[in-house]
């Protein structure tokens, strides 16, 4: 479904600043590729939904650029939007629509052609295992099988960049590893991933590279084994690994 | 410090946390607004009691023995204050059921359920009281101050009405639930409180309107065909009017009554409100499958995808329906008179233009704020690739078109006996819609559909504008036309509130 050339930077952040009563992202540079998955890690509060906000178009910047697949997307929003797809951790669906229904007003909203829209729709819901209450009102929904239409909602535009704060959030474990198949398959496919989470397992098991955010500053970057050798100590799991970066960051 | 669980613990415990939320929906949750509040609030009173004299000067020199016309009118209005009474405590009954809030956490307690209701329904019956008092308060303060301190019964005269209100309001939601179940009792409720509230006031219009071809009220009351008709002076029916005008006997009898039906309905069904929190639980239960109904694929622009979007869920909501359009139950006396002025000339329609510009203002107010303020999905919305000005654009056309599926049919009805009056009426409809919409834009304030009774605590100004605009332009709609250049001013003054409502705006992100 993907693009088969996506230009080899996906999201290019520099020198990104935002302060509301205090500063929460702090000269943030960050780079992710096509065809990878971006582990962003960070302790409560470290600006990491805010990062993440600003990327998508939610919040405006102070200061900095971001730059989607190329495009400018402060100087372009539209354009840079065309080519993302944001997940929260707290899935916004609509309580009263049936998730084809929520679907296809995505799809109406990303200017995704009808037929093709249905098609992509039918087959994200049988994959995550929604095709059974398809044609429910999502009102009764668990957390869990809202996040999953809200990933289907962000998935049936086909983006090339795909967000997520927090996705796993209030999964089973078999919803989870369902999100986790999903998004793999994605980034297989060429399309990058940059995802939140606390879950330092998934991360460990998922993450390409993996970044880690304190004070609103990116602390360190880089795949697990760049990572144990940043944190300068003999650390064997990224569970040490952060917990003694950001500790070091702190001090 | 009183012992924990009982019921004066409940008490002091219900009574703070009503407190707090009535500070958090005057000041919208910032408290150092505090002193601005109680300025506005000074300001407002005094503005009522200044309204308040002409309208109840010429009752104040009543005598203990007031004459059967003044015993009809009184108890007719005391009748209306009742009905939106018992209205409120029933929206307040129904909205305990439903918002759980505190309610898992007093249930899974080992404290008496019993007891926490007992006291959960007497507060809201100081709430509803309480309301209903600070609103009379200047109409009784001026009859106290012209006619002597007999009048103060008035007030006590208030919790009595308020007390059996509540009262009423129990019995009927608690019968609802047993008899429909907590599903359906959400919206009969809602939709039965709202109609209780405004029948007795459409039904006085209707008839108003039937024998003399007017929307007043006490024309109706004090026709003396209605009061022929009326039980004798001696009647129990008249004892709320003389308790009002200082009866100590019929004010006792009132309010011993009032307290009895409160007291019976806690030692009734406060037991059984536990039960009923309990089933209202189960409401969320999943939605039948809507089968062989269109899926929504379809070819759409993202305007078009955001227009039938907030249809749909308008439509697929009742109990957001039934709040919103309830203005609309308020245009029957509106239509009624139109009907009746078929044939018998243009005369009397041109009460109905500030009525048609006024509820459309309201409407529209709150139409906006769902589409606006009460996106559930705001970051799916604005993460979209469509720019923020046409995403505006198809909301508020998503209104409009809400507004003109409701009014058309009035306008083009008064077009056939006069084409001035549904012109005025027309301009007057999109003007007062389309000022709503804008003050709601510039108020926005995200929130969930859900909370959509509770939208005006979130800004007092927006609220008070809202209802400035309204009621401005459906004056400049009333003057335009019965032909007076009047009109001008009443359209100056509404545009001035707009600059001001756009002055005290909070600025947009």
């Amino acid at each position: 479904m993907l693009s088969k050339s996506p230009p080899a930077s996906a999201v290019e952040i520099s020198g990104l600043v935002k302060r509301f009563d205090r500063p929460v992202v702090e000269q943030l540079n960050l780079s992710v590729k096509a065809g990878e998955f971006y582990a962003l890690l960070g302790p409560n509060g470290a600006g990491k939904t805010t990062t993440l906000k600003m990327v998508v178009g939610l919040l405006k910047p102070d200061a900095g650029a971001i730059s989607i697949l190329g495009v400018d997307a402060l100087a372009d929003p539209v354009a840079a939007k065309r080519t993302m797809a944001w997940v929260s951790d707290e899935p916004m669906v609509y309580d009263k629509l049936t998730p084809l229904e929520y679907l296809a007003f995505v799809a109406g909203l990303w200017g995704i052609d009808a037929t093709i829209a249905e098609d992509r729709a039918h087959r994200l819901l049988g994959w995550l295992d929604l095709s059974d209450h398809a044609r429910e009102r999502c009102e009764g929904f668990s957390k869990g099988m809202r996040q999953k239409v809200a990933l289907a909602g962000a998935l049936v535009h086909d983006p090339r960049v795909i967000i997520l704060d927090e996705p796993l959030t209030g999964l089973d474990a078999a919803s989870a590893r369902q999100v986790k198949a999903v998004l793999r398959e994605r980034v297989d496919a060429g399309g990058a991933v940059i995802m939140t989470t606390h879950i330092l397992e998934v991360a460990e098991r998922m993450a390409d590279r993996i970044g880690i955010i304190a004070g609103g500053r990116l602390i360190a970057e880089g795949t697990l084994d760049d990572l144990h050798g940043q944190a300068g100590r003999c650390t064997t799991t990224l569970e040490d690994t952060f917990l003694s970066l950001v500790a070091s960051q702190a001090a | 410090m009183s012992r924990p669980g009982t019921l004066v613990w409940f008490a002091q415990h219900e009574t703070r946390l009503a407190w707090r939320d009535w500070m958090a929906m005057m000041t919208a949750g910032r408290r150092r607004r505090m002193t601005s509040v109680v300025i506005v609030l000074a300001i407002f009173a005094a503005f009522m009691h200044l309204l308040a004299y002409p309208i109840v000067k010429g009752y104040a020199g009543i005598g203990s023995v007031p004459d059967k016309t003044t015993l009809v009118v009184m108890t007719g209005m005391l009748a209306l204050s009742w009905s939106l009474m018992a209205s409120q405590a029933m929206e307040s009954v129904t909205r305990a059921f439903y918002s759980r809030a505190d309610l898992d956490l007093i249930l899974s307690s080992p404290a008496a359920a019993q007891t926490v209701f007992a006291v959960r329904i007497a507060t809201i019956t100081l709430a509803t009281a309480l309301m209903s008092i600070l609103l009379a308060a200047p109409f009784i303060n001026v009859l106290a101050a012209l006619g002597g301190m007999r009048w103060l019964a008035t007030y006590a005269l208030m919790l009595a009405v308020s007390v059996s209100a509540m009262a009423f309001a129990v019995a009927l939601t608690i019968a609802l639930f047993m008899t429909l179940g907590p599903k359906r009792t959400r919206l009969v409720a809602q939709i039965m409180a709202a109609v209780i509230g405004a029948t007795f006031v459409i039904g006085l219009q209707l008839a108003a309107i039937q024998s003399y071809g007017s929307l007043s009220r006490t024309d109706f009351l004090q026709s003396s065909a209605f009061v022929a008709g009326a039980p004798d002076t001696g009647s129990l029916v008249y004892w709320p009017a003389l308790a009002a005008t200082g009866d100590l006997t019929a004010l006792a009898a009132v309010l011993a009554a009032g307290l009895l039906m409160l007291g019976s309905a806690i030692v009734l069904f406060a037991p059984r409100f536990a039960d009923c929190v309990i089933a209202a639980t189960g409401v969320a239960a999943p939605a039948p499958p809507q089968r062989g109904q269109a899926n929504g694929f379809q070819r759409m622009t993202p305007g078009s995808a955001l227009r039938l979007k907030e249809w749909l869920l308008l439509r697929r909501d009742p109990w957001l329906l039934s709040q919103s359009l309830m203005q609309i139950l308020y245009l029957a006396p509106p239509a009624f008179l139109l009907w009746r002025s078929f044939g018998e000339g243009g005369g009397a329609i041109v009460v109905l233009v500030p009525v048609l510009v006024m509820a459309a203002g309201q409407l529209a107010g709150g139409l906006a704020w769902l589409a606006i303020s009460g996106e559930d999905a705001p970051d799916l919305v604005a993460t979209a690739p469509v720019p923020a000005r046409r995403i505006v654009r198809a909301k508020v056309e998503a209104v409009m078109g809400v507004i003109a599926l409701v009014f058309l049919p009035f306008v083009l009805a008064m077009a056939v006996i006069s084409p001035w009056h549904s012109a005025v009426s027309a301009w007057g409809i999109i003007a007062a819609a389309a000022a709503a919409i804008q003050i709601q834009l510039w108020f926005r304030a995200q929130a969930k559909r859900s909370q959509f009774r509770r939208r005006h605590t979130s800004s007092r100004v927006a609220t008070f504008a809202e209802a400035f605009s309204s009621i401005a332009w459906a004056g400049t709609a009333a003057l335009a036309a019965a032909g007076t250049w009047f009109a001008a001013i009443a359209g100056a003054f509404a545009v001035l509130v707009l600059a001001v409502a756009r002055m005290l705006s909070p600025p947009q992100a």
